[in-house]
């Protein structure tokens, strides 16, 4: 039966069709779906680990001990695994591993649009790269086929048009695999009296994929009417090419793109006038053209920055496209916000009033560094705020008027050693977890300090203050964010502490179904003075009409910290 | 047949996933190639947010580009207006009337323009603009603008009543079915 499926679930789909049974993932924008649509098949156990590292790794293990195993990440995560997938390529698996890794040209919400295609060919492991949801999950099955026919884990590349875009599918059964574990220290055991031996493996195995990418059925040469021009893509931007010229020039589409091949790229070449390479971010397909010596196109056609379109691709290559009118008003910008309810919204008040350095994270809160509160001076990576901060503060004056703020899943995927380095290290620093008790910015993960699982089940629950304690913290407190009082005063108190110290701001996400709401607070129009205090913390609840404060009702959780901010009394609530 | 374009747009958290799942549902039924396209991350906290559904004998790349939209259908009036360019020769847009201020417009930087739907008719742009807020309390919640929008989408289309009706009732959970359907009819009838 036909059906529409998101690129993501039909991973999912194909995860389950291969028969794997173990999958490990930690949440990010563009993949965070594949692992919550793979939990819902009780055939397959499928898991939430604190990183990617670790998600990788336990994979690994599964893979390992018999069973079909996968991982998935986002672009950015595949940095944090980077560590194991470079050895991972040297003992290759026992049952297949398949990588899921999501890149996000256009940085719809990431903090950069690296491209991993680069990491397929400097760990020197198959990457495949489907163009819609039907390939999405024949490539998942065929990666299957790849790792344990070339003894290699394999990448499956994904991007957020492919990852979040529906197309028509048809499902297939389940079939089971298991291949039981055999000892094999000299595979798996990587010190260098093995590992040596294992590196020239390595490249005879690159050599035979290369050798498979050729003809494979994965790699599909679609013939044109015109020689004119030919083209070499893949995933998103093949569509794009194909919407914009149909079956005129012949187009070479890969569904493998590392490693890729050479003799048929040299027939293409031979064949067409000019031959153009058409992708997304890094000319990556166009400099292997360069390395075997065929002419191509690419990159000084098309931008190596932002996302391609259907439009980019026809007017780049000199075709005409209309456009619509234009109004001549300004149409004001709709930036996302905190939601109406945040909890990270006071705390984020309350830095900017004192005006601290912010060393800031990933997560919902990034948003504390727009207008007005604008209280953030960096976002980097995972992390990085409390490492950033111990580096920012060590033998400096900084560290009176300097936090980081980290929320509790990225606390817990690589907060944590940042934490251990600003207690062994002593660095007098003041590190704000922001526990909204869920992974949010992704759509709710549960994680480690949620007490639930991936599968909504009863788990083992994390406890903050005790895990800062042993890591040598003996300043922790836990406060209130919607108390701006207590906010302000434990803000104060930890910043003038001679040691370091946690402040654990909880209060659950406003969004959490289980989480109940006040009332909508109402305004006294009367008392209202205009002065826009309430105004400070960016509500999208709240606006001036009328030269007087207004609560939008739909909007207003009833938090009252703006009622907080009210010199006059005009805010009511409960 | 030449791939039909439709873009939902509006702001984050209106329901507007709902909308593109029941569109997808029906066209399915009716043996067409499909795309839809949607916006997942950071910017569904109250950013703006766009969803691109495209059907067809065949459907190649999955958004929708400048000049290619034969719909827009808009949950927001200031929406509707932001994405004009998008608008081919003859499309139609159907927008709510509703307002919600983007931040911006909330601390005073920038200014909500006046008279969207007049100033869209001025530049030439066909415009059916409904307060599709109010039919949906009069439905009986303010969540189903959703509906209405499609209810109105509807009668542009060929499709049987019992088609859409088909696609509502595997769209929305059966304890709704009835004031989602209503909205739909007020949106259609409006």
């Amino acid at each position: 039966m036909k059906q529409l499926m998101l690129g993501n679930e039909a991973v999912a789909r194909g995860l389950f069709e291969a028969g794997c049974s173990f999958v490990s993932s930690y949440p990010g924008t563009p993949s965070t779906e594949i692992t919550e649509a793979v939990a819902k098949f009780q055939e397959v156990y499928a898991e939430w680990a604190p990183n990617e590292k670790v998600a990788m790794e336990s994979a690994f293990g599964a893979s390992l001990s018999g069973r079909r195993s996968f991982c998935a990440m986002k672009h950015v995560g595949l940095n944090v695994a980077a560590d194991p997938l470079f050895t991972i390529a040297y003992t290759g698996v026992n049952a297949g591993l398949v990588i899921g890794v999501a890149d996000d040209a256009g940085m719809h919400s990431s903090q950069n649009e690296q491209d991993s295609r680069h990491y397929a060919k400097a760990a020197k492991i198959p990457m495949l790269e489907p163009s819609d949801s039907a390939e999405a999950i024949l490539f998942t099955k065929t990666a299957y086929e790849i790792s344990e026919k070339f003894d290699t884990a394999v990448l499956l590349k994904m991007c957020t048009r492919v990852s979040h875009s529906q197309s028509v599918v048809e499902t297939g059964e389940r079939k089971e695999f298991f291949k039981p574990y055999e000892k094999n220290p000299g595979k798996y055991i990587m010190m260098p009296g093995n590992a040596k031996k294992r590196h020239p493996i390595v490249e005879e195995r690159t050599k035979a994929l290369t050798e498979y990418a050729e003809t494979s059925s994965l790699n599909v040469l679609e013939e044109g009417t015109s020689n004119e021009m030919g083209f070499i893509t893949s995933s998103t931007s093949y569509q794009y090419v194909k919407e914009v010229f149909g079956n005129t020039y012949p187009v070479y589409k890969l569904g493998m793109v590392w490693p890729l091949p050479v003799k048929a790229i040299k027939n293409l070449a031979e064949k067409v006038e000019k031959l153009i390479v058409v992708e997304e971010l890094d000319g990556f397909i166009e400099e292997h053209c360069a390395s075997i010596g065929v002419k191509v196109f690419g990159k000084e056609i098309f931008p190596c920055i932002d996302e391609l379109s259907q439009n980019k691709v026809a007017s780049l290559l000199g075709k005409e496209v209309s456009c619509g009118p234009a109004l001549s008003e300004n149409i004001p910008n709709r930036p996302p916000v905190m939601c109406a309810g945040c909890p990270h919204r006071s705390l984020f008040y309350t830095l900017k009033k004192n005006k601290l350095n912010v060393l800031g994270d990933i997560g919902c809160y990034t948003l504390g560094a727009v207008p007005p509160l604008a209280a953030m001076d960096t976002t980097i990576c995972m992390g990085a705020s409390v490492s950033g901060l111990h580096g920012f503060n060590k033998n400096s004056e900084n560290e009176s008027r300097s936090v980081a703020v980290i929320g509790d899943s990225t606390f817990m995927h690589s907060g944590v050693t940042g934490l251990i380095n600003v207690a062994y290290n002593d660095s007098n620093s003041t590190v704000i977890i922001l526990d909204n008790s869920i992974t949010g910015m992704t759509g709710h993960q549960q994680n480690p300090t949620t007490g639930m699982n991936l599968k909504g089940d009863p788990a083992a629950k994390i406890d903050l203050e005790a895990l800062c304690r042993a890591i040598g913290i003996k300043r922790v407190r836990v406060i209130d964010p919607y108390d701006l009082a207590q906010c302000n005063e434990a803000v104060k108190e930890e910043l003038a502490a001679k040691e370091p110290s946690v402040i654990i701001s909880r209060r659950p996400c406003a969004l959490l179904k289980y989480v109940k709401h006040q009332k909508p607070l109402t305004v006294d129009k009367e008392k209202c003075r205009n002065c826009k205090m309430c105004m400070q913390i960016g509500c999208p609840a709240i606006s001036i009409t009328d030269g007087k404060a207004k609560i939008d009702n739909t909007l207003c959780t009833g938090c009252g910290v703006c009622k907080q901010l009210c010199k006059f009394d005009a805010l009511k609530g409960e | 047949m030449e791939t039909k374009n439709i873009m939902i747009v509006g702001v984050g958290g209106q329901g507007s996933l709902l909308a593109s799942k029941l569109l997808g549902r029906l066209l399915l039924t009716k043996g067409y190639d499909i795309k839809v396209s949607e916006v997942h991350g950071m910017s569904q906290r109250g950013g703006s947010v766009v969803t691109y559904v495209r059907f067809g004998d065949k459907v190649y790349s999955p958004i929708i580009d400048k000049g290619e939209a034969d719909f827009i259908v808009s949950f927001e009036l200031l929406e509707s207006s932001r994405y004009t360019e998008y608008l081919k020769k003859g499309a139609k847009v159907i927008t709510n009337t509703q307002q919600v201020n983007p931040m911006p417009v909330i601390v005073g930087a920038a200014e909500y323009p006046e008279n969207l739907v007049e100033k869209m008719k001025n530049a030439g742009i066909d415009v059916d603009a409904l307060d599709a807020l109010s039919l949906a309390e009069e439905a009986g919640n303010s969540k189903a603008v959703n509906l209405v929008l499609l209810g109105r989408l509807s009668k542009y289309f060929d499709f049987t009543d019992e088609e859409w009706m088909t696609a509502i009732e595997q769209s929305v959970p059966p304890k709704f079915l009835e004031l989602n359907k209503k909205a739909f009819e007020l949106g259609r009838n409006a």
